[in-house]
């Protein structure tokens, strides 16, 4: 297995607390890894340091190949990098298929067009509207999203990573503060996404982390403390101890 | 799919279409009472409804509050004056030296101002608009802080069309409704989203490959130029010109004139700028503390409808949505 995405010696500090300490990790091209960790063990610092919003104190970050470390979130979205965030950061104000097709012009031609309608521009919106059936939301087109319910907010908000059509996806806590039945669609949506885009799954919900992963690593004190198959990880008594001992159970 | 921009133009673009269109009624009704003053404020009024316009550019779709916006109008006037000076008298050569003056002046302050976010780049625009004003007051070849009287209002191909007031209005209105296509267009395009979307969540506009700073300066300059042919129309209206129309005070009025008609709508930065002239014009007449009785109307308005005079309109016609 090549390796798409890999950390090496990644460290990063706020003040004397150590929130990314020395990590290592390799994503390979074409699996599900998930990141799992206690609250607190630096899982989306670690997101910010791999996406570019954040820049690491030490330590480098290749992908596809390339050192990406200094790049910022753009020139690595170009390469292929998208992420989705744990705190919904869609525009309120815009459509759905608004929202998407943003996505869409971000990677596609020069925003700087001042004269021709964007709403008519025919690709941008069947792009779009590709990504929302893909999410189950093409009904949901041309409602606001500030007036979406939680759930298909975290539906919306995967639809505008696609639209990124990113070779891997980083996902902060896709499943955040969402109810069972909202929980199993955004499921049944990532196995089907798995195979054909690398993901890394940053995720609390172990019942989901446990049906989809290939790969699961451990994130203590923001170091790996383990990393393997999802089996392995459930039986290796280092990760019990440390973490998942009572909820694993 | 509803969407409103395929549906035709939205309610709002109609609004201002049909506000410009009554507009254009004004010299045949001022002929008809017998009272040409009202074609002049009429002037006054759409010389303002292009500033207005141009701030709600970069403050209603960008929120970016500047409060050094009048150094524009302030350059355009200018570029009258010196243009002037030097022989040069033709309208289209003026703007446009108004609007490459303005133009330089945004790029290079807006690059600076626009690292910075809320109360510190409302502070920087104003420190740059002060900057402006007092280069003016100091520059005494032109009078100084008193300014200086034009010997006549700009010609158009040679000619002193502007000196009879009605041609003046509609030249002005004219160049009002080209302002509103111009920014109607550039709201409904990819530029206009993308600057919407930098409003919206910067964040989020990285994370889909944006750097949000350069549709911000880009929008920041074009708003700076076009609030200059505001200023060569002013200068215009009233053959004077000074540092006074660069004041902070005319800032802040730029902006109580989108507050007055609703930010982010264009529709509104009009109706805000009509109601703001008309306004100071009726009650200047009752009393000198007009100001007074145009805060107290100011304050109802923030307090009772937040999206100003159109937010009003629209919930009286809540057929007409948007």
């Amino acid at each position: 297995m090549t390796a798409l995405l890999e950390a090496r010696g990644l460290c990063k500090a706020y003040g004397a607390l150590s929130v990314t300490d020395d990590l290592s990790m390799q994503v390979a091209a074409g699996e599900l890894h998930a990141v799992i960790g206690p609250n607190g063990a630096g899982k989306t610092t670690l997101i910010a340091q791999l996406s570019g919003q954040l820049a690491p104190d030490r330590g480098s970050i290749r992908f596809g190949g390339r050192d990406v470390t200094r790049l910022d979130m753009p020139a690595r979205l170009r390469l292929g990098l998208a992420r989705s965030f744990q705190i919904t950061t869609l525009m309120p104000a815009m459509t759905a298929l608004e929202n998407v097709a943003l996505a869409v012009q971000g990677r596609s031609g020069s925003s700087f067009r001042f004269w021709r309608p964007v709403a008519a521009e025919r690709a941008l919106n069947e792009a779009a509207m590709a990504c929302l059936e893909e999410v189950g939301m093409a009904g949901r087109a041309g409602r606001p999203a500030g007036a979406m319910s939680h759930g298909e907010k975290r539906q919306l908000e995967l639809a505008v990573a696609l639209a990124c059509e990113p070779r891997l996806l980083l996902l902060d806590e896709p499943l955040a503060g969402t109810g069972p039945q909202e929980a199993e669609v955004l499921v049944a949506l990532l196995a089907r996404l798995k195979g054909r885009i690398t993901m890394l799954l940053i995720e609390h919900d172990m019942e989901a982390v446990f049906a989809l992963a290939d790969r699961v690593s451990v994130l203590v004190y923001g170091r790996i403390l383990a990393s393997g198959a999802p089996e392995a990880i459930r039986q290796d008594p280092k990760v019990r101890a440390a973490y998942l001992g009572e909820e694993a159970g | 799919m509803s969407r409103p921009a395929q549906r035709g133009m939205s309610g709002r673009a109609k609004a201002a279409l049909a506000l410009i269109a009554l507009m254009a009624l004004v010299p045949p009704l001022a002929a008809l009472a017998g009272d040409p003053f009202l074609t002049v404020v009429a002037s006054r009024m759409a010389v303002f409804a292009i500033a207005a316009l141009s701030l709600d550019l970069i403050l209603g779709f960008g929120a970016l509050v500047s409060f050094g916006h009048a150094a524009y109008l302030g350059l355009g006037a200018y570029a009258v004056a010196v243009c002037a000076r030097h022989g040069i008298t033709d309208l289209f050569v003026q703007i446009a030296a108004g609007a490459a003056a303005s133009a330089l002046f945004a790029l290079v302050s807006g690059a600076i101002s626009l690292r910075t976010r809320g109360i510190y780049f409302i502070m920087i625009t104003l420190a740059f608009g002060q900057m402006a004003y007092f280069f003016f007051v100091s520059l005494s070849a032109y009078g100084g802080d008193d300014g200086t009287t034009l010997a006549a209002r700009s010609t158009v191909f040679g000619r002193p069309l502007l000196e009879n007031d009605t041609v003046f209005f509609y030249v002005v209105l004219a160049c009002l409704a080209t302002a509103f296509g111009l920014l109607h267009r550039l709201a409904g395009s990819r530029f206009g989203r993308a600057l919407a979307g930098t409003r919206e969540s910067e964040l989020r506009m990285q994370a889909i490959g944006f750097r949000p700073f350069r549709y911000r300066l880009a929008a920041y300059v074009i708003s700076g130029m076009i609030c200059s042919v505001a200023g060569v129309l002013l200068a215009n209206q009233t053959e004077y010109v000074s540092p006074a129309y660069m004041a902070w005070t005319r800032s802040g009025e730029l902006i109580v004139m989108l507050l007055l008609g609703g930010i982010g709508t264009l529709a509104g930065a009009m109706a805000g700028a009509l109601a703001t002239v008309a306004l100071e014009e009726l009650l200047a007449g009752w009393s000198e503390h007009w100001r007074l009785g145009f805060g107290l109307i100011l304050l109802g308005v923030v307090l009772w409808s937040p999206a100003g005079l159109t937010g009003l309109i629209r919930r009286l016609l809540p057929e007409e949505g948007r």
